[in-house]
């Protein structure tokens, strides 16, 4: 059987997961952490992913995408209003965003499909065998084309997308799976930059989704930019210094800021600091957690709404909850805690690692999946109402929200001319009541035979997959002939533009195998790196200060070639560094050896 | 008891007639797995939602038993299990479960339940209110006037205030209301299967049984208008 891994494709990290006989597990790289930040680099050797791109935020801003999720299946003028705080180029094509890399331009579904190789070429290196369907998980407030655009992601990946699961409910899986918990719970999911609120029902082994709700542009992301405003207009009366303009600064403000959150979430008071360009200083303020709370404070009150809506369409009251589960690195923050334990009047749960446990999740499904474990079931929702445009723009709702998928309805259309041929049908999500204010989805034009007014009847089933993704079919139930729908999606690639970028990732990222080889370089040669500089601060006093110098020179080669993309020029600048340490790797083997013979009888060694 | 105790005779007969196996065409196609080749089945279109999960037709039903079976044929239908088997597979498997899901709906909730049942006994109609009941007609107008008053006037003045206060009494009073009918339709529900249970052929059962969905079906579309006067009041107010 083949196997499927679990991913968690997130806005900050990303992380993959798969199932050891029945324990999900994250899968970590020789050496390094298991989650892969989401931050793609185009650098002069070409594409990077993950830590070493990251390191490009404040180097080359404007060729370095962060958040990407924030802009799947999103037009260019859903985003308006942030446009400012990135610093790389955004436009639109076909109703998708294009992000300007150097001279070309990518969808968000290619970025994401450079962060899902990654996890896939390690987890490939890691299980030692090819991998090629994956489960991944979405917010649970994704709608249709945010969906779609994920999968298309995977395919553009080489990834088979068995399933897209809601965060939320992947991570009670993972969750019911370790505390064998039965009752309703709550689960709260502040991520990076999506927020999500799910109330499940847990009985013996069916994890059944009363209710779901949720914000897809409400995270950890905003609390930074409310603190990098904070930091900025700072320099600005004190300094006298516009940084706004600057996007390697803005980063460097950014990631402080995100820094200074995190540290407050275990003290109390820290201090941020940032040194000002062109040697014009340094800034330098303390911050308590009181006044990071201050700062949040509507931000966090922002998902209580979404909490109490989930709870009344699953007809319960707070005390109904038996335990509240946190899930996102978000969570970590005291503030956040005090409010969810406020409005659900319970302590909430947080032993299992926030960052883990949606990509454990995953795995948990994908082991369903895979046929390997058997008695659990998850049975998810639609997060928004599923309609049509009907005459006056008015919004008729055909599947309401929080409807157990799969689920499907059907609606019979005719014609109102003689000899009309066609029937414009504009699908729509969203819970508004005007057609103009919801989600435009998709249009069909349906096929119908010439015939006097009023006499066809075609029947047009909307089904919503388990993966929450509509599917539109088509019946003439005069003649029961079916008929192939051609959708065109309002916001998202059309099959023909997902085939050509397969295409084009197979052309510029070198084929797997080559690929795997640089990630395994690029692994050692961070190790060897680490170990090397420990070697040097521990005994570079054992050699000529001439080796120093060569050896930190080596160093400074692997660190180079290390960011490019050609794996046998890093293994030969590991080799390089290794005959230049060699000297030191001697002395420090005798001295160690030194060491451990002093106060022993020759007898204990001979 | 026997699923298909209910089920009429012509229905009976449109079950058989789909009693084949699409895969190996064996006359032993099951209910919902073929006796011969364990391939699952797709579900009868004309097989209505009680049958569905074995339960007997009637409006009062034990959710638990409804909750259970509901889980236990999740477990035969769901897609997740159907991931290595055939397309044809994969594909009733599909069909089946949305269909699962409309059924539970349906019959979870008493009102949804009491109208889908309705429908099976006594055909669809589209009985849709646009004019107050009766009873509240007055009620009703004069509610519109102060709705219309409101939406009109100054939020934060003297007048809206005094209008909110208004139409907070009148939101209390109708819900009041919804819950008489309510209480009342359950009345009414528990006669309907009093005697579907004496299962009588007499002409007295006959008309009683008439009158009962005459009544059930007012009732229902009463509330249903009420019901969307509640929902768009507390939308104007909040």
């Amino acid at each position: 059987m083949t196997r499927i891994v679990g991913i968690d494709l997130g806005t900050t990290n990303s992380l993959v997961a798969y199932m050891d006989t029945d324990t999900p597990r994250v899968i970590s790289a020789r050496h390094e952490r298991g989650m892969v930040p989401s931050v793609v680099a185009l650098t002069d050797n070409g594409l990077i992913v993950g830590d070493p791109a990251k390191e490009h935020l404040t180097r080359s801003p404007e060729r370095t995408v962060y958040s990407v999720k924030r802009f799947m299946g999103k037009s260019l003028a859903d985003v308006q209003s942030e446009l400012a705080y990135f610093p790389y180029t955004l436009t639109e094509k076909g109703g998708v965003i294009r992000i300007k890399l150097g001279e070309k331009s990518y969808s968000p579904p290619q970025i994401s499909a450079m962060i899902l190789k990654e996890l896939k070429l390690r987890a490939e290196a890691f299980l030692g065998e090819s991998i090629s369907k994956a489960v991944i998980t979405v917010p649970a407030y994704f709608n249709d084309s945010q969906r779609q655009a994920t999968k298309d992601a995977g395919m553009i990946a080489g990834l088979d997308v068995l399933r897209i699961i809601n965060e939320p409910t992947a991570a009670s899986l993972a969750y019911g799976l370790q505390k064998k918990t039965q009752g309703t719970i709550a689960v709260y999911d502040l991520g990076g930059g999506t927020f999500d609120i799910s109330i499940l029902k847990l009985k013996n082994g069916i994890f059944e989704v009363l209710a779901t709700n949720g914000d897809t542009h409400l995270g950890g992301d905003d609390f930074d930019q409310v603190l990098t405003e904070l930091i900025l207009n700072e320099i600005r009366t004190q300094h006298g210094l516009d940084l706004a303009t600057l996007p390697d600064q803005m980063q460097a403000i950014r990631l402080e800021a995100e820094r200074a959150k995190i540290r407050l979430s275990e003290e109390l008071q820290t201090t941020v600091t940032l040194d000002l360009p062109n040697g014009q200083g340094r800034f330098s303020r303390e911050l308590t957690r009181d006044q990071l709370n201050q700062l949040c404070t509507a931000l966090v009150e922002r998902t209580l709404g979404p909490c109490r809506l989930a709870l009344k369409d699953a007809g319960l009251s707070p005390t109904d909850i038996d335990e509240v589960v946190l899930v996102g690195g978000s969570t970590r923050m005291p503030l956040v805690r005090q409010r969810v334990q406020a409005l659900f009047g319970k302590q909430p749960h947080c032993d299992l690692n926030p960052d883990e446990v949606v990509a454990l999740g995953a795995a948990v499904q994908a082991d369903i999946l895979s046929g390997g474990t058997t008695d659990m079931l998850l049975l998810d929702v639609t997060p928004l109402s599923l309609g049509i445009e009907t005459m006056g723009g008015v919004m008729s709702s055909l599947i309401r929200r929080n409807t157990t998928i799969p689920a499907s309805a059907k609606e019979m259309f005719t014609t109102y001319v003689d000899g009309q041929t066609g029937v414009d049908i504009h699908i729509l999500q969203g819970e508004r009541e005007l057609a103009q204010d919801n989600r435009s989805l998709a249009r069909f034009r349906l096929k119908v035979p010439p015939l006097p007014a009023g006499v066809p009847r075609i029947e047009v089933t909307f089904l919503i997959d388990a993966n929450g993704i509509l599917n539109v079919m088509a019946k003439d139930m005069r003649t029961g002939e079916s008929q192939s729908i051609e959708v065109k999606p309002s916001y998202g690639l059309s099959d023909q533009e997902v085939e050509r970028m397969i295409e084009d990732s197979f052309k510029f990222a070198a084929d797997d195998v080559s690929a795997r080889k640089l990630i395994e370089a690029r692994l050692d040669a961070g190790a060897l790196i680490t170990t090397t500089e420990k070697s040097l601060s521990d005994g570079s006093h054992l050699v000529a200060p001439e080796e120093v110098a060569g050896i930190r020179a080596a160093l400074a080669g692997l660190a180079a070639a290390k960011d490019g993309t050609d794996p046998r020029a890093i293994r030969g600048r590991m080799a390089d560094l290794e005959q230049a340490a060699k000297t030191l790797t001697v002395a420090m083997l005798d001295e160690s050896l030194k060491h451990g013979l002093q106060g022993k009888k020759v007898s204990d060694v001979t | 008891m026997d699923e298909h105790t209910h089920n009429t005779g012509d229905r009976r007969e449109l079950m058989m007639a789909r009693s084949m196996c699409w895969h190996c065409q064996s006359e032993m196609a099951g209910e919902y797995f073929c006796d011969r080749c364990v391939k699952v089945q797709p579900v009868s279109k004309d097989l209505d939602y009680f049958s569905c999960f074995g339960l007997p037709r009637r409006l009062v039903i034990d959710t638990n038993v409804l909750e259970t079976k509901f889980y236990e044929l999740s477990r035969a239908f769901h897609p997740d299990f159907y991931q290595n088997k055939s397309d044809a597979e994969q594909t009733i498997s599909l069909g089946n479960s949305a269909m699962l899901n409309t059924a539970y709906r349906t019959l979870r909730d008493p009102i949804q339940r009491a109208e889908y049942l309705l429908d099976l006994e006594a055909g669809a109609v589209k009985d849709i209110r646009t004019t107050p009941p009766a009873d509240l007609f007055e009620e009703i107008l004069e509610l519109q006037d102060t709705l219309d008053e409101f939406r009109g006037s100054d939020r934060a003045s003297a007048q809206a205030s005094t209008l909110r206060t208004k139409l907070h009494a009148d939101r209390t009073a109708l819900e009041q209301r919804q819950r008489e009918m309510e209480a009342q339709l359950l009345q009414l529900f528990g006669r309907w299967d009093a005697l579907q249970d004496r299962g009588e052929v007499t002409e007295e059962a006959r008309a009683e049984r008439n009158q009962l969905l005459k009544n059930m079906r007012s009732i229902l579309s009463n509330r249903t208008y009420v019901k969307n006067i509640v929902n768009d009041l507390v939308e104007t107010i909040a």
